[in-house]
């Protein structure tokens, strides 16, 4: 076993050590009727690195990757070209085979890599201050429901028509154990939010409304008249942003007066891996920080007076509060939030602005050119790189059809919201950067053909 | 033969050591500091070079943003070596032994990550058509039938994201079975010794948690849970083998005792490496327990994350199980489960933990693991975790207190306490003095039923020339700690940074960088 250093004769010298006949004499504190006569039948033995590779190799071949083929999905998991030096940093042992820096004396990499996300992530979201990150954005959306709901002491949350039906389906799951009351609705394929809704539906009660920004159809709206009325009801304003790329185009959710902004940071850096894993980015208002779930990186200094960085106020922390704890949470993402701060970091300013101005310019092309198709009709008025389309006929065996002539051309709304018969037509496309002109225009006429 | 000395240059040795020699930079050789980005980046930077943007009316709402988001950038040089001098801060399982107790800080095979990179992997989108993942399906679904063979459990939901994330899937689960029959049981016991992580979920699932007292062994008391169980218990929550690194001998009684008052019974697995492949928890009347893929499993931690913490299932509790999941057809064709066929597949479900599918890079990592090793790898895996442990125990337990030592083996991990200390010293300054030695310190201070706890797992993966050092070096720090060293007490002397001061980072705590000027107005 080639990942197993100890020899035959190293084993006998150390039992005969420790006192022991056989490494039986070690388990005998397990009932000889709980204990295995040996490996589990009918599973394989152990197998070459080469036969191991083999295995994967072919099951990989089985999946249409999206790097291979003209590609549009979006819907909170988005396709970008992250630099190389990304997946070499993140593969440098130093930070693949750490652990949670929890002797800081020996963790300076991790922690101060750490504060530099925090510090990102605060300011990509308008926010004064971020943490070390969660699992991903919709367990961070949930965990900013919970937040809300201890900051306020109410239990009523509203939330947008617009928000990713998975993050509502966590919500609501979560909700039914906590007793919170979640006000929600499906979306409408209209260039209209349900903002009217919103707006009419925060009173005394209300812990928090939260919105998508930009929504599950790709529409952007202004949020600053909810956080207005949401404030003089002493509510929260949460905003969720599925594409932070978004933001280098688009004002922060903090300046439009947002409390708590919470994200999926998949978009920069981290690849979309069929789902996971992803990294949740939170960040709020620095009065709201002790009411924060997850793990902080603060600045400190060490016994000679040198700058150094710490995990800090884990006395909200599962592991000291136990079951008063502000969350049950015990890791973070740290790799993929290290992936979201290189990436992050080779962008700046300038480039994370460029890369969003390349890809609303070319999801505005790819709109005009779908559009042109007969009977395809967008639905937004405004968009960054992803909007929705009304097909004349149900969009998702249009998808499979497309899938077909090898063309992954968004995700229908029928996946998103099955049964919900007004919706069935709808189609979410994004267009990032790795769009070509050609394989917008492979789409477009793979559409027409279908539709036709 | 010396190429220096035959070019005639002799090298003058310097006798004494002479280590408070400044230098001008503030770096040590090959210890250097690095700035933050933001000290050393600007806004016009950038490390990447991006096609000309096709020129088209704006369609963003008029919400343009205008003012600077204030990201500093860096070119690829420059970020690469900023991103390297910050890794050489770190100490990592690649470095040196990383004993940290309830962990299983074990080597992470590079197989794995060349798997999880494959482009049919790696750059796949969740919501793709089903025929256009289904070898990705396929993985998850082997990772399934391999973790149900492993833990001879019923089924398992894959989706949940980390360990503690799995615990609220077990006890969401037992919460809904409870609901199904119109139950409403309100307590979970949790022994003294469980991770902070078991009373945290059980309260999040609106749970009242009372502990049960540990006997003079280290072991769950059964009179004691016996006693306190009835109509009001909902379950309990066993770590087995437990943090003490002790295995429930009476695991079975005390499954068999929360099933007879109608209870269930939650596994926290986070020491499964000591049993995998020799005992199976479901043949100790487990209800669910989650699987630390990046214990067991050998998934990398990252610095912290991402963990994956799948949650394998009793019969009873199955039917509860989270959405999604994989199904698998006889003609071997797969198809998932979600919201939309619910109804007819898994009407039960509690519902939705997490947005898409689990931590799918994760998946990949662990299966590559577990083929590796195959049945018979995976035993040896758990003998030698146990074996390693035991043997550090033994070295050890002349020189430092293990209050169970005399309750028989210890599983996969060796615990002491910081008893018989000179005054003023304790088991942090035993760690920092390993920090010096070159080591990562084991866990320290937990579990919290020991004083001083010192929580000691070396995993299968070290070699007995590794250990054999430890020991040593561990028996020196703690006969330093025993004579009242001064120097130990102001350990690290060697790391990046001496001890730092946490009350001030709490106190006024400072989350994110400002510019000089503005942090100064921020006072």
């Amino acid at each position: 076993m080639r990942y197993l250093p100890l020899t035959q004769t190293d084993r006998q010298a150390m039992l005969g050590f420790i006192g022991a006949k056989s490494i039986d004499d070690l388990f005998v504190d397990v009932p000889a009727e709980a204990q295995l006569d040996g490996p589990i039948h009918g599973l394989p033995n152990h197998a070459s690195e080469m036969a191991v590779e083999r295995h994967f190799s072919n099951l990989a071949r089985q999946n249409m990757s999206a790097s291979h083929h003209p590609f549009f999905l979006g819907c909170g998991a988005y396709k970008h070209h992250v630099p190389a030096s990304v997946d070499h940093i993140i593969q440098r042992g130093e930070f693949l085979t750490a652990y949670t820096p929890y002797q800081p004396e020996i963790a300076q990499g991790t922690l101060q890599m750490l504060f530099e996300f925090q510090t990102q992530v605060a300011r990509l979201f308008g926010c004064d201050v971020a943490n070390a990150s969660m699992y991903d954005g919709s367990t961070a959306c949930w965990e900013a429901i919970g937040m809300a709901g201890r900051i306020t002491k109410r239990t009523k949350a509203v939330l947008s028509s617009g928000l990713h039906p998975h993050y509502v389906s966590v919500a609501k799951t979560m909700a039914k154990y906590t007793g919170d009351t979640l006000d929600t609705a499906f979306p409408e394929l209209s260039a209209e939010t349900d903002s009217a809704r919103l707006l009419a539906a925060i009173d005394g009660e209300t812990s928090c409304v939260v919105v998508q920004y930009p929504d599950i159809l790709g529409r952007i709206e202004d949020l600053s008249a909810i956080a207005a009325k949401a404030h003089e009801h002493s509510a929260l304003l949460i905003a969720v942003v599925t594409e932070p790329v978004a933001l280098g185009a688009i004002k922060a959710p903090g300046e439009m007066g947002a409390d708590i902004v919470v994200g999926e940071g998949q978009s920069i850096g981290v690849g979309l891996q069929f789902g996971g894993p992803y990294v949740g980015l939170f960040a709020c208002k620095e009065k709201f920080v002790r009411q924060m779930p997850g793990r902080l990186c603060g600045e400190t200094v060490d016994a000679e007076g040198k700058r150094g960085f710490v995990l800090t106020l884990s006395t909200r922390e599962q592991h000291i509060r136990r079951e008063k704890a502000t969350s049950n949470i015990c890791t973070n993402s740290g790799l993929c939030a290290l992936a979201f701060s290189v990436h992050m970091t080779l962008l700046g300013e300038k480039g994370l602005r460029g890369l969003a101005s390349l890809n609303h310019a070319l999801a505005v092309r790819a709109a005009d050119r779908l559009t042109q198709i007969p009977g395809v009709e967008l639905i937004n008025d405004s968009f960054f790189n992803e909007f929705t389309l009304r097909l004349p006929k149900e969009a998702r065996p249009v998808v499979r059809a497309l899938a077909d002539r090898k063309i992954l051309g968004g995700v229908s709304l029928g996946r998103l919201y099955p049964g919900v018969n007004a919706l069935e037509n709808g189609l979410v496309v994004a267009v990032t950067e790795v769009a070509t002109a050609e394989d917008i225009e492979a789409f477009a006429a793979a559409l027409q053909e279908i539709l036709a | 033969m010396n190429a220096i000395n035959q070019s005639g240059w002799k090298p003058e040795m310097v006798g004494e050591g002479r280590h408070d020699v400044k230098t001008y930079t503030g770096n040590k050789a090959l210890m250097l500091e690095e700035p933050l980005i933001f000290e050393i980046g600007n806004n016009s930077t950038t490390g990447v070079d991006l096609a000309v943007s096709p020129k088209v009316i704006s369609r963003l709402g008029n919400l343009e943003r205008h003012r600077d988001i204030a990201l500093p950038g860096l070119s690829e040089p420059e970020a690469v070596r900023h991103y390297t001098r910050l890794s050489r801060q770190n100490y990592a399982i690649d470095l040196g032994f990383f004993p940290l107790g309830s962990c299983t800080m074990k080597h992470n095979p590079r197989l794995n990550e060349k798997v999880a990179r494959m482009a049919g992997f790696a750059d796949v989108h969740p919501m793709q058509p089903i025929e256009t993942v289904q070898g990705a399906l396929a993985v998850i679904n082997e990772l399934a039938v391999w973790l149900i063979e492993l833990t001879g459990m019923h089924g398992v939901a894959m989706t949940p994201k980390a360990g503690a994330h799995g615990e609220l899937c077990g006890i969401l689960c037992i919460k809904a079975a409870l609901e199904a029959r119109g139950d409403k049981r309100s307590v979970i016991l949790v022994p003294e010794s469980a991770h902070g992580t078991n009373p945290a979920t059980a309260a999040f699932a609106g749970f009242s948690v009372e502990n049960i007292p540990a006997t003079s062994e280290g072991r769950v008391d059964l009179a004691a849970l016996k006693s306190r169980l009835g109509p009001d218990v909902a379950g309990v929550m066993i770590t087995n083998p437990n943090t003490c690194g002790l295995f429930e001998r009476d695991m079975k009684a005390i499954s068999d005792a929360v099933h007879a008052a109608g209870g269930y019974v939650y596994c926290d697995g986070a020491n499964f490496n000591a049993i995998v492949g020799r005992v199976r928890p479901g043949d100790l009347g487990i209800d669910a327990m989650h699987i630390n893929l990046h214990k067991t499993f050998s998934t990398p931690h990252g610095g912290g994350g991402p963990g994956s913490g799948p949650v394998v299932l009793s019969e009873a509790l199955s039917p509860f199980g989270p959405l999604p999941f994989t199904e698998r057809h006889a003609d071997g064709h797969f198809s998932l489960v979600e919201e939309e066929t619910a109804g007819e597949r898994h009407p039960h479900s509690f519902g939705r933990m997490t947005a898409f599918h689990g931590q799918m890079g994760m998946f990949t990592r662990a299966l590559s693991y577990i083929m590796s090793h195959g049945a018979d790898g995976l035993r040896q895996v758990a003998e030698d975790a146990v074996l390693n442990a035991n043997y550090i125990l033994r070295s050890l337990e002349d020189v430092l207190d293990a209050p169970f030592a005399h309750s028989g083996p210890c599983m996969h991990e060796a615990l002491f306490s910081d008893d018989g200390m000179a005054e003023g010293f304790s088991t942090l300054d035993i760690a920092k003095g390993l920090i010096d030695e070159g080591y990562h310190p084991m866990t320290v201070y937990f579990p919290l039923v020991v004083h001083g706890a010192m929580l000691v797992e070396p995993t299968e993966t070290e070699s007995k020339a590794t250990l054999d050092q430890f020991i040593g070096a561990l028996r020196s720090v703690a006969e330093r700690a025993k004579a009242g060293d001064p120097l130990l007490k102001s350990a690290p002397h060697h790391a990046p940074r001496r001890r730092l001061d946490e009350t001030q980072a709490a106190r006024k705590p400072i989350l994110v960088w400002r510019e000089p000027e503005q942090a100064v107005a921020a006072e």
